[in-house]
């Protein structure tokens, strides 16, 4: 095992059709660092974290964490996070039913109910929205929304978070809070993530490090 | 199958002012569906509940017949749902190739006279069969499946698979993903397509009357039974009573479950990237299942239908197909089989005219009238959710005898057929002339335009294409409708299919085979019109899209 790196991404190649998407890539992520990813849209940004997460499935190259090979794992045996774009809370539960639900689905002992309440209590906390339990998704705000989908994601405690242009729907003010807000966040609760965006200043309020896709790939 | 979508999507149209009072638009098509749907509708209530009427809920057949058709309903319905289910996924989420040609041709079973979808089952299947109740089922899942395909899988389609993926991340595996995240998004169309189905199974007539026995008698046939054979109006009175009342509680209830089901839920157009491609060899596997269902329920018994109307006693011929061209082989004593499709034509284009009409005149009112306009929507609905023998027996009973005696006169047929048409027009113009933007017409009365005359050069053009799609459907609705027809035809001049299920009835071989000849003529026939219509509210789609 190398200590150095968690996540490893060797050389991956996507393809739709006849246009090549990504063309290897390789990535590396430190056991507790937040890599921000920068680039442009349309540059694979979501296909590569789509592939890290197992939810796309490379034409070539590999996907390792701690030197264990994860390209034929299924998404939920990976133990990824992954918060979307638009936070695609799942329209038929309510807000602790959206954040309970990786803690409900995972397989070995399931929490009984008064541990589940506790949970989702504690993580919106974290996310600063205490006593949301019950709203309906519908009447949540993009920046409450987005707080949700993030302790959703942080609920069955992944061992990387792969955030996918989070702040991307929002407007200028409360991205950059929320930027620091998830800064503070990660290294509050210790978990490696990739933050994907194309916003030079929110990548570097973000990230530890910051890379280019460009830089990653080989020209398209 | 718009319910659903508008479900999803609830925006509630802003009401239009129309170029002319809305209520007097409403006048006609009204006035139309009070005198031809309500007043019959009403006789027949009336007949019901005689004495005599009344009399026969007591009768132990009565209820053997109401315990089988609501028996073969429900099973109908969960075998087609079963069946179907696997299909609505595969053929709205994976990459196949040419699957939207795919699509379209699995719809063509649903556009099928009831009578060619039981004519078809009757070629395919050995004769010993036929009367059974698994030969009914069997028809009905073939009539039903694309119902399941198109609502279900529609939805399905445009369900965003990030749903799915955000799911997988938090630990689900792909079943229990199915189970707390997709079914539950999928329960409305779901609950939809079940109300469609069982309703079109519930009053079944067209593939029972070909395909039923002593034994496997619905409501529908019954009804026709009493009033055709048997001369007991009172009777088939209560019995249509019973089924109105059965089916009204159905639908309340379905609408009762649907309305607390919408969630608003994104939904994305399906791009190609989003299709899956098929590669683990479970997903080949699927993939090959669906195919072969499709191929085999739906493919096998057109296929049949048509080989047995060329397949005469060893070998190969046209025997059948000459024979509808000769007086002797027919049912009438004037008139060959093949008169039966000038008939059908020609009540057909009366069908088209009077649909197009009305139906366009009830688009305009509901559009232009706000909430009075909904009544009108409402009712012009009515019809499609009563059984279609219902409407043929009720104008029959209604215009039996003075002031308006219509008994023998031609008019009867295009009439019943415009009832159950007027609808389909409405569902068709209405999206499209509520989506004209009323400044149009400001900007053209700036222009110095009237009233009328701004609408008749900027709605009505934009409408065209509306209402010949209407048209085309109301044409192959008018070809296929047998429930209202078997009692409306005149006996010297019978419909396609009346001929056809008339020439079944015929003892020998050659009526056998002409029926077969006769209803692969009407297969075709509708099934142009139909694919003619969606062809050009396909190209209506795109185009409007491109404009916006």
């Amino acid at each position: 095992m190398n200590a150095t790196e968690a996540l490893k991404v060797h050389g991956v190649t996507v393809k739709y059709g006849d246009r090549t998407v990504l063309d290897g890539v390789d990535l590396e992520v430190g056991p507790d660092e937040v890599v921000a990813l920068l680039g442009p849209s349309g540059s694979g940004k979501s296909t590569l974290l789509q592939v890290i997460a197992g939810l796309q499935r490379p034409d070539s190259g590999r996907v390792t964490w701690a030197g264990a090979d994860l390209t034929a794992v299924a998404p939920h045996l990976r133990g990824f996070g992954l918060v979307f774009q638009d936070a695609l809370l799942f329209p038929h539960l309510d807000v602790a039913g959206n954040i309970g639900y990786g803690l409900r689905v995972t397989d070995g002992q399931r929490p009984t109910q008064s541990q589940l309440a506790d949970q989702v209590g504690e993580l919106l906390d974290l996310v600063e929205l205490p006593g949301y339990g019950d709203r309906a998704v519908a009447t949540l705000s993009g920046g409450e929304a987005q707080r949700v989908a993030l302790a959703r994601a942080l609920a069955p405690a992944p061992r990387l978070l792969l955030l996918d242009e989070p702040f991307g729907a929002l407007d200028r003010e409360l991205r950059d809070r929320l930027a620091v807000d998830v800064r503070a966040l990660l290294h509050r609760v210790g978990t490696p993530a990739v933050h994907v965006t194309h916003d030079l200043a929110e990548a570097e309020l973000v990230g530890d490090r910051l890379v280019r896709l460009a830089e990653l790939a080989r020209p398209v | 199958m718009t319910s659903v979508r508008s479900q999803v999507r609830q925006r509630r149209p802003a009401r239009v002012a129309g170029p002319v009072p809305a209520w007097l638009l409403g006048l006609v098509p009204a006035a139309f569906l009070l005198v031809f749907f309500g007043w019959p509708v009403a006789r027949i209530l009336a007949k019901g509940a005689s004495a005599r009427g009344l009399e026969q809920l007591g009768r132990p057949r009565l209820w053997r017949v109401v315990e089988f058709t609501l028996l073969q309903a429900v099973l109908s319905t969960v075998l087609t749902l079963v069946v179907a289910f696997p299909g609505a996924y595969v053929l709205n989420r994976y990459a196949v190739p040419g699957r939207r040609v795919l699509l379209a041709l699995v719809t063509v079973p649903f556009v099928l006279p009831t009578v060619v979808v039981g004519l078809a089952f009757r070629a395919l299947l050995p004769a010993s069969w036929i009367g059974s109740l698994g030969v009914i089922l069997l028809a009905h899942v073939f009539f039903n499946y694309p119902v399941v395909v198109r609502v279900v899988g529609g939805l399905w389609g445009q369900l965003d698979p990030r749903y799915v993926q955000a799911a997988r991340t938090l630990g689900a595996s792909p079943w229990q993903a199915f189970r707390t995240v997709t079914w539950p998004l999928l329960r409305p169309a779901v609950l939809a397509a079940t109300a469609l189905v069982f309703l079109f199974t519930f009053t079944s007539f067209g593939v029972v009357v070909v395909l039923g026995g002593p034994g496997t008698t619905t409501l529908e046939v019954e009804i026709y039974r009493r009033t055709a054979e048997l001369l007991d109006l009172p009777g088939a009175a209560v019995l249509a009573v019973l089924q109105l009342v059965l089916l009204g509680s159905v639908l309340l209830v379905s609408a009762r479950l649907q309305a607390g089901e919408a969630v608003a839920q994104r939904l994305r157009a399906p791009s190609a990237q989003a299709l899956l491609r098929p590669r683990s060899p479970r997903q080949l596997a699927l993939l090959g299942s669906v195919l072969a269902t499709v191929v085999v329920l739906l493919g096998a018994p057109l296929a049949a239908l048509v080989v047995r109307s060329v397949r005469v006693r060893g070998g190969w011929g046209l025997a059948f197909w000459r024979a509808l061209g000769s007086v002797d082989a027919g049912t009438t004593r004037f008139a060959a089989p093949l008169d039966s499709v000038r008939v059908s034509l020609q009540y057909a284009v009366v069908t088209a005219i009077f649909s197009v009409l009305i139906g366009g005149l009830a688009a305009c009112a509901v559009a232009y009238a706000g909430k009075a306009g909904r009544v009108l929507d409402v009712a012009a609905m009515l019809p499609l959710g009563t059984s279609a023998v219902t409407v043929g027996f009720g104008l029959l009973i209604a215009f039996a005898r003075p002031p308006l005696d219509l008994r023998g006169s031609w008019i009867m047929v295009p009439l019943a057929h415009t009832l159950v048409a007027v609808p389909l027009v409405l569902r068709t113009v209405l999206p499209v002339l509520r989506s004209i933007d009323p400044r149009l017409r400001q900007v053209a009365a700036t222009l110095g335009a009237p009233p009328l005359r701004a609408w008749a050069t900027v709605d009505l053009p934009l409408l065209r294409r509306a209402l010949a799609v209407g048209a085309g459907f109301a044409f192959a609705v008018s070809l296929g409708e047998f429930g209202a027809t078997a009692f409306l035809a005149r006996s010297d001049t019978p419909t396609l299919p009346v001929q056809v299920v008339r020439l079944l009835s015929r003892p020998g071989e050659i009526p056998y085979g002409a029926a077969m000849a006769l209803a692969t003529i009407l297969m075709v026939v509708t099934a142009a019109a139909v694919l003619g219509a969606e062809a050009l509210q396909g190209r209506q789609q795109g185009r409007q899209q491109g404009h916006q």
